[in-house]
């Protein structure tokens, strides 16, 4: 063990590493300044579980609803061996719908990363469709296997990742927020792909950006398939792997002792998370299992109400400075001298109007 | 985000409790505004799963769909829903008004009110957007026949949409959006979407902070979610068996009827605290006075509604699944000017949103020190009266020599802008040349001058006329912006599939 194994095992408490799905690691890319979330997330801690230690669990919950019809309707797409998802995807690509595919269910067997690697990199580039492809990524030094229920399809001598998603496209257009996260997630796969590719000596780039997202269309169950550019997502994440490849930098940041032990005293887990360094925003809240209690340590602090709150507050960063300023009881450094003239003008306009001074 | 908007939640969070960023209340309320809080079944395409509906607070009527991913009860609760909404609608049409148009050469007829929708948060306006895309295509004949009034709502609901979109309508209203337009909390305008943590701010029970108050409203074991989204919890513990036991008890009567009346708990449970709350956040609104414009706007909203109401007397059809590129032009240039004149507006009326504009150099306050109400400018042909004043402010003046300047207390008045002059203590003397708003003649109407003494606000906002834009005819759009359009596209709703 390196030694910086050895020291994210201490972090970690001892306990194996938790395992990493593509939603965990395309999280990691949601605030990608915080030192906090990137040691954790590297050492492999269960965060969870340790935000629910701290008294501050997350509410991820899934509805079992959602669960049901996700499956319902992702069966239905890979039914009859792909046919109809060869179709959709064929035609979405613009490419002439082939008689037929090979379809390789890579899901359930034993050897898994092997025959993944080996079915993938075969030579051949007739019309396939690899369901449950095995893929790997490495994550803050770690080897992360990555189970997704995605196709790859091989179209034209192309790979394309093919994501099933349950949520509708009405009239050509889907939740924003939801096809984002499916675009990240879709980056993951891509870009496991293509390191795939690669390591077998092969062009990473037969592995196009372009990723086909299959959901319900309107409010029936017959699937619409659309294109998504994921090139963006996939420089934001190489960047923030990249960055948590360089873990040591992190580290470095990190107090000596720190270890966010699940069995230690939650008193002594929230003041050794204290030590380390975090940068909440309310994105947070949608991202990361530690919100609330970074949101709890964060009370006071302007960046907690939002950066556009913070930036029209001159980037002052905490509330009781902001109202010194003011109210004119705090002299201002000289960096804030613009931001205090700013504040105390807006806080005489604003008194002038509550108090009834006409406008 | 204004710098003043931020100082408000700056000293919300400081006080413990939302701080207001309004002296005025900004939207029209109606005296019965209908109250609708929905709920939508997890994953499905927006599935109802259960509305409490109503326009007073003792008037809740719980509509519950008891398997939701099934068609057949989807469509009959939008015949339920239907039941409820058109006859609200009625309501206001048995009395119009006179408005006269074309500077007073003829006369229209509107309705003398309009309905009024309220929802928790966007996601309801979503919703109610969706519901009405998914039933407006409906037909009561065919494969898959629905009640006749299912269309019928999916249209008046498409219409409500289509007015939240309009700046300055109070048609259909987001209560979080209504109150962060008044309030300003000590949270992110994430967490102001989430109306009972909103509330918590707003007005926290004795002996917590709204900091507090908004933590413990988070928790939804203590405080269900505001919907459309339901909580994983309860869907997963408490919604999936009840939903069960009622899709078992198929063949027995007596255990259906049980099963239902069980559903109909759990569900109420879950809709009644937001059901209070949406009445506890229109009495905060209520209690403050409406700002001079709100009913000049609401009178837009009663054309849109009378508009409507007319469309579908006449047999118009439903609105199209998407506008052709003329009209999608002509209505993003309509918002625009709404969305403009709204700011304008609102600024008029409430010297607090006055205030940020001050801020930023748009506007100034100030103590008119000298006035001139006989001056006559006869320079030209005619002598016409041009009062002059003098205005002292200690604010900074960004104006340049020759800008047009306005005064909310005399909107129909021009002042221009002659001498800027810096005076002593950081003061400037400004001097304006007034025109318009005195009455004929060449003495000015009294009061139509501001004397000295009076402490004025000068602002580059005009609330006057904004020019419509000029759109060609469908027919005549050139090709390569959409062409000339098909028309709606035959709707083949039926023809969807169905799980
Ligand atoms: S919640 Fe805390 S640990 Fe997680 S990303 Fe935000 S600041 Fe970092």
């Amino acid at each position: 063990m390196t030694d910086t194994a050895q020291r994210l095992a201490e972090i970690r408490g001892g306990v194996p590493p938790r395992r990493h799905n593509a939603r965990t690691i395309a999280a990691l890319t949601g605030n990608p300044g915080c030192t906090r979330r990137a040691v954790l997330d590297s050492a492999g801690v269960d965060k969870p579980k340790l935000a629910e230690r701290v008294g501050f669990p997350a509410r991820f919950g899934q509805s079992r609803f959602a669960i049901t019809r996700g499956n319902a309707f992702e069966a239905q797409v890979k039914a009859d061996g792909g046919a109809e998802l060869l179709r959709l995807v064929a035609e979405r690509l613009g490419v002439p719908v082939p008689d037929g595919a090979t379809w390789t269910d890579l899901g359930g067997d034993e050897d898994r990363p092997e025959r993944s690697r080996a079915a993938l990199t075969a030579p051949g580039d007739g019309p396939a469709l690899f369901d449950h492809p095995l893929l790997g990524l490495d994550v803050a030094g770690r080897r992360v296997h990555l189970e997704p229920d995605l196709v790859a399809a091989r179209l034209a001598g192309r790979f394309h990742v093919v994501e099933v998603k349950s949520f509708p496209v009405i009239d050509g257009q889907a939740d924003p927020a939801k096809v984002a996260a499916a675009a990240i997630q879709s980056a993951v796969y891509v870009l496991a792909l293509r390191d795939l590719l690669a390591a077998d000596g092969q062009d990473p780039d037969l592995v196009s950006h372009e990723v086909v997202l299959v959901c319900p269309r309107d409010f029936a169950n017959r699937p619409v398939a659309s294109l998504l550019d994921v090139r963006k997502q996939l420089l934001v994440l190489r960047r923030q792997l990249d960055r948590m490849a360089r873990i040591d930098d992190l580290l470095a940041a990190v107090p000596a002792g720190f270890t966010a032990q699940l069995t230690a005293d939650p008193a002594t887990l929230a003041g050794a998370l204290t030590g380390v360094p975090a940068n909440y925003a309310p994105d947070c809240l949608a991202a990361c299992e530690l919100a609330y209690f970074c949101r709890h340590e964060a009370r006071g602090h302007t960046g907690a109400l939002g950066r556009p709150v913070r930036e029209a507050l001159g980037g002052v960063a905490e509330v009781a400075e902001v109202l010194a300023l003011a109210e004119g009881v705090r002299a201002p450094e000289p960096e804030q001298a613009e931001a205090a003239a700013l504040l105390r003008a807006a806080a005489r306009l604003r008194a002038d109007a509550l108090t009834g001074h006409p406008a | 985000m204004s710098t003043l908007r931020a100082l408000a939640q700056a000293q919300a969070v400081a006080a413990g409790v939302a701080q207001p960023v309004a002296t005025v209340r900004h939207l029209h309320l109606s005296d019965r505004p209908l109250v609708l809080v929905p709920l939508a079944l997890a994953g499905e395409a927006n599935a109802p799963l259960a509305a409490l509906v109503g326009a007073a607070p003792d008037e809740a009527r719980l509509l519950v769909v008891p398997q939701p991913r099934n068609r057949d009860q989807r469509f009959a609760f939008a015949a339920e829903l239907a039941g409820i909404v058109l006859p609200y609608l009625d309501e206001f049409r048995d009395r119009t008004e006179a408005v006269p148009v074309d500077r007073g050469r003829d006369v229209r007829h509107r309705y003398v009110d309009a309905p009024q929708v309220l929802v928790p948060n966007p996601a309801g306006i979503t919703f109610l957007r969706l519901f009405g895309r998914s039933t407006r295509f409906r037909r009561p004949d065919g494969e898959h026949p629905v009640h006749p009034s299912v269309p019928l709502l999916g249209r008046w609901l498409t219409f409500f949409a289509e007015r939240a979109e309009h700046p300055g309508s109070a048609a259909l209203v987001a209560l979080t959006e209504a109150l962060t337009l008044h309030w300003a909390t000590g949270q992110s305008a994430v967490e102001d979407l989430h109306l009972p943590a909103l509330l918590g701010w707003l007005d926290p029970p004795p002996g917590l902070t709204g900091a507090e108050a908004a933590a413990r409203a988070e928790d939804p074991a203590r405080c269900p979610p505001a919907g459309p989204a339901t909580d994983p919890d309860f869907d997963n513990h408490r919604l999936a068996p009840a939903i069960e036991a009622y899709t078992r008890a198929e063949d027995d009567p007596a255990a259906r009827a049980a099963a239902y009346a069980e559903l109909e708990r759990l569900l109420r449970d879950q809709l009644t605290p937001t059901w209070e709350l949406m009445w506890r956040g229109v009495g905060l609104l209520r209690a403050l006075p409406p700002g001079a414009r709100v009913a000049g706007r609401w009178d837009g909203d009663k054309d849109a509604f009378t508009a409507h109401a007319e469309h579908v007397d006449a047999g118009g059809g439903p609105q199209p699944r998407r506008d052709g590129a003329v009209a999608a032009a002509a209505r993003l240039h309509r918002l625009e000017r709404a969305l403009a004149s709204y700011a304008v507006q609102r600024a008029y009326d409430d010297p607090l949103v006055m205030a940020e504009h001050r801020l930023t150099g748009e506007a100034f306050v100030g103590d008119v020190t000298l006035a001139d109400p006989k001056r006559v400018d006869d320079t030209g042909r005619r002598p016409v009266l041009r009062p002059r004043i003098q205005v002292v402010t200690t604010e900074p003046v960004l104006v340049p020599v020759g800008a047009t300047l306005h005064s909310p207390a005399r909107p129909g008045q021009k002042a221009k802008v002659v001498f800027v002059t810096p005076a002593a203590d950081g003061k400037t003397e400004v001097v304006l040349e007034l025109s318009g708003g005195m009455g004929r003649g060449l003495t000015a109407a009294p009061g139509s001058v501001p004397e000295v003494g009076e402490r004025l606000c000068l602002t580059t906002l005009s609330d006057g006329f904004l020019p419509a834009g000029a759109f060609p005819a469908p027919e005549e759009t050139p090709w390569t912006h959409g062409g000339p359009p098909a028309g709606a596209p035959a709707p083949d709703a039926s023809a969807e599939e169905w799980s």
